[in-house]
Formats: structure tokens, sequence, C-alpha cells
């Protein structure tokens, strides 16, 4: 009787099947992820227990942080590059090209758009360090509602969040309100954070 | 770095063999970069989405439109005010000269969240027993999301009447609204202030507060 030989096998893995998979995964992620859009100031939501997303498209985000100053901003390059041209014939300001395509990618407005032409033609450098006094909203020069407006005007499907900060005082919130209602939006979300609901 | 190696150095007219190499290459350190790399992108993707918590404001009356006459019932309604340093007064019904007005906080065990609970408890009871049969399976989601609109919308289902002074925060309106999510109640508005209210506040505040200057 002889004894069964144990061949010695390598202990060498191919890799390349799990290699591929790495790979095929970090793929998928590179594609889906999407970055967060930089802002132009920081807000620190307060939280709420709702469960509903905000949605990632359509929408016009209103930013107020605390010390009352407001933005905005709207997703879509399409859509800002008609809004922009809504709030020209509006206000009687000519864009070229050049700007209007510098303004797609703009993801908020913190000024008068009286300063929007100097803000274009800045470079990135520039543009950090560009004054940000908040729109006007006041009811003699309420841009914010033109804004509102002509957003809504080259897209009406658009939905209304309002993101503010915890110490904003409330009556630039309720101005805000104000402005939003004169244009007959009586329906928005607020931005917040998640917390836990105490009684599920 | 990258010469060819001529072959030189003595031996004469040798051809130079290149040496056979395995053409398997080790795909470990790879892998590695690559698993990496899916870490990395795994976490910076599953960033916490913001929630949205959705308002609808009553309309703002045409002056054309004839007048509504309907009125909350005194009975159902509770008035919030939000004022300073995250401080609640409260009162029940829309508002006389002889209110009772109270002081309350945000605080979970007692503040305006039990004035809430006790307030609105027969909804919330309702609502209990449904959650309870939706877990227990006996109706399903749709069903059990237009019953809790029924009865939250329903004719004696408390009103609250939400007003923020100017010294109010976001937060506090917000942390408001939460409450009232929180406690099922589906009835509110977001109203002003009465100046009548602002001197009653200022009158039960008396001891810890000095009277605000002009």
């Amino acid at each position: 009787m002889s004894k069964a030989k144990i061949p010695r096998k390598s202990t060498n893995v191919d890799m390349t099947a799990m290699c591929d998979v790495a790979f095929l995964l970090l793929t998928f992620f590179i594609l889906t992820t999407k970055f967060k859009p930089d802002e132009a100031v920081v807000v620190d939501t307060p939280s709420s227990v709702s469960s509903i997303k905000v949605p990632e498209t359509g929408i016009i985000q209103i930013m107020i942080d605390k010390e009352g100053r407001v933005f905005f901003g709207i997703d879509g390059q399409d859509t800002r590059i008609a809004m922009l041209e809504k709030m020209a014939e509006k206000k009687k300001i000519e864009f070229t090209d050049v700007e209007k395509q510098q303004f797609s990618l703009v993801s908020n407005v913190g000024f008068p758009i009286s300063q929007l032409k100097p803000y274009l033609a800045a470079n990135s450098t520039e543009r950090s360090a560009f004054p940000q006094p908040g729109i006007p909203i006041d009811s003699l020069n309420n841009e914010l509602g033109d804004w509102i407006l002509a957003a809504r005007q080259s897209n009406n499907d658009l939905k209304i969040a309002i993101k503010g900060d915890q110490e904003t005082e409330y009556p630039v919130v309720k101005r805000v309100f104000d402005v939003i209602q004169e244009k007959n939006v009586n329906n928005f979300n607020f931005v917040t954070d998640l917390e836990a609901n105490p009684y599920d | 770095m990258a010469q060819i190696d001529t072959g030189g150095g003595g031996k004469k007219g040798g051809k130079v063999r290149s040496k056979k190499m395995s053409t398997r290459i080790d795909l470990t350190p790879m892998v590695d970069l690559g698993f990496l790399l899916i870490t990395f992108f795994m976490l910076t993707t599953t960033l916490a989405k913001p929630q949205a918590l959705p308002i609808t404001l009553p309309e703002k009356p045409n002056p054309d439109d004839p007048v509504d006459t309907t009125k909350v019932k005194d009975t159902l309604a509770l008035t919030v005010i939000l004022t300073a340093d995250d401080k609640i007064y409260y009162y029940e019904g829309i508002g006389s000269d002889d209110v009772n007005i109270q002081q309350t906080s945000f605080d979970t065990e007692n503040g305006i969240r039990q004035v809430l609970r006790r307030k609105n408890s027969p909804q919330i009871s309702k609502i209990e027993v449904l959650r309870n049969q939706l877990k227990s399976k006996e109706i399903d989601a749709a069903k059990y999301k237009e019953e809790v609109i029924k009865i939250k919308g329903g004719k004696t289902a408390m009103f609250v009447f939400v007003k923020a002074d100017e010294k109010a925060t976001y937060k506090n309106l917000i942390d408001m609204l939460d409450e009232l999510l929180i406690n099922q109640v589906g009835k509110y508005a977001i109203v002003d202030v009465d100046p009548k209210e602002l001197e009653m506040i200022n009158g039960t505040g008396a001891p810890a507060e000095t009277p605000a200057a002009p």
C-alpha cells in the first residue's frame, strides 16, 4: 500500500477577480457620488422629526444665515440661464453669453443684482472674498421676490426650501415668508436635520 | 533608470537574451488600493441628506373675496407665543381680555410638549390605536395615512396658533413646528403676535425681567 501523496499547492491566490470586483464597485461609487455644492455661508440648521427627504433637484433654496443675510440658490444650469434672462429683462441689465455661462455655474447668489456683473467677471479667489451682503428683501427693493418670480417663470415645478440658521432672528424669517407668499406660493419646506421621534 | 542593457562589457557576439519572466503580476496592492478608494467613496456618499419639514401657509386673503367668518372653536384653540431666550407663553383659546397666560419652555418633560399632549390626548390615543393596528398588519400603510390625516384634520382636533415675537429665533419656530408634528397636531397657523399679548407677556414675566427700553 502506497501512502497517498498530498500534492503541494501554491498558496498564491489569483487576485484578478477580486481586483475586478473592487474596481467595479469603485466605478459605481465614483459615478454615483455627488459632492456637496460649495455654499456661500455655513448654515447650522435646526432639527426636526420629519422623515421627508429634501428632493435633490427642482428646488429653489433660500438660505438665511445667522446675521439675517438672504441667499438665493437654484439647481440646474439651464434653469439658471433661463432665470437670469428673465431677471435681466426685468432689471434692464444686459448679460453676455459668457456671463450667462459663468452664472450657470454659480450655486448661490447673496448680493444685489447690480453686483452680479463684477462678480461674474471675478476669478475664483476674488469671488470667495466678494462681499455678500445678502439679497435685498425690503419692500422697496424686493429682489428676492424678483428672483423667485424669474425662477418660477423658467420652471414652474420648482419647490421652495428655506434653510435657515438656528440663530436667525424671527423678523427676517417672517419677511421671507411674506415675500414668498406675495408670489402666491403657500407651500414650502424647511430644510432641517434629522432627529429621532421620542414617541415612535 | 530606463537604459537598455546593451550587453557589452566583455561578452562579444553574445546574443542578448531577455530573461523569461512570468507574466503574472501580484495584484494584491492594486486590490488594496481599490478597496481603499471604495471605502472613501462609500463614506463620503452616505453623508446624511437633510430632511424637509413641509409647511402650508394660509393663502393671503384677496380683498375682493367675501370675508370668511368661520372661526375656530375657542375651546379647541391654543395660542403659543415664542419669545426671547427660548421662552414660550401659551394660553387656551384664541384670545380675549381675561386669558390665563402661562409660561413654559421647550423642555421635553414639563415643557410645551406636555401641554400639547394633554390638550391633544384624544387624537394622540386614536392615532396610537391605529399605529398598533398598522404594526400588527391589520391595516395597510395607505389606510393608516388616510386615517391619520382624517383624525388630525377632524372637527374636534385642536388648533394651534403659533406666534413669534421679534426676539424669537428661527430655531424656536422650527422647534415649535416640530413639537406639533411630534404631538400629531394637524391644524396650526403661523400668525402675527398681538400687541395686547406682548403686554400680557411682559406682565407675567415681571420679576425676572426688566422692562425693555423703548
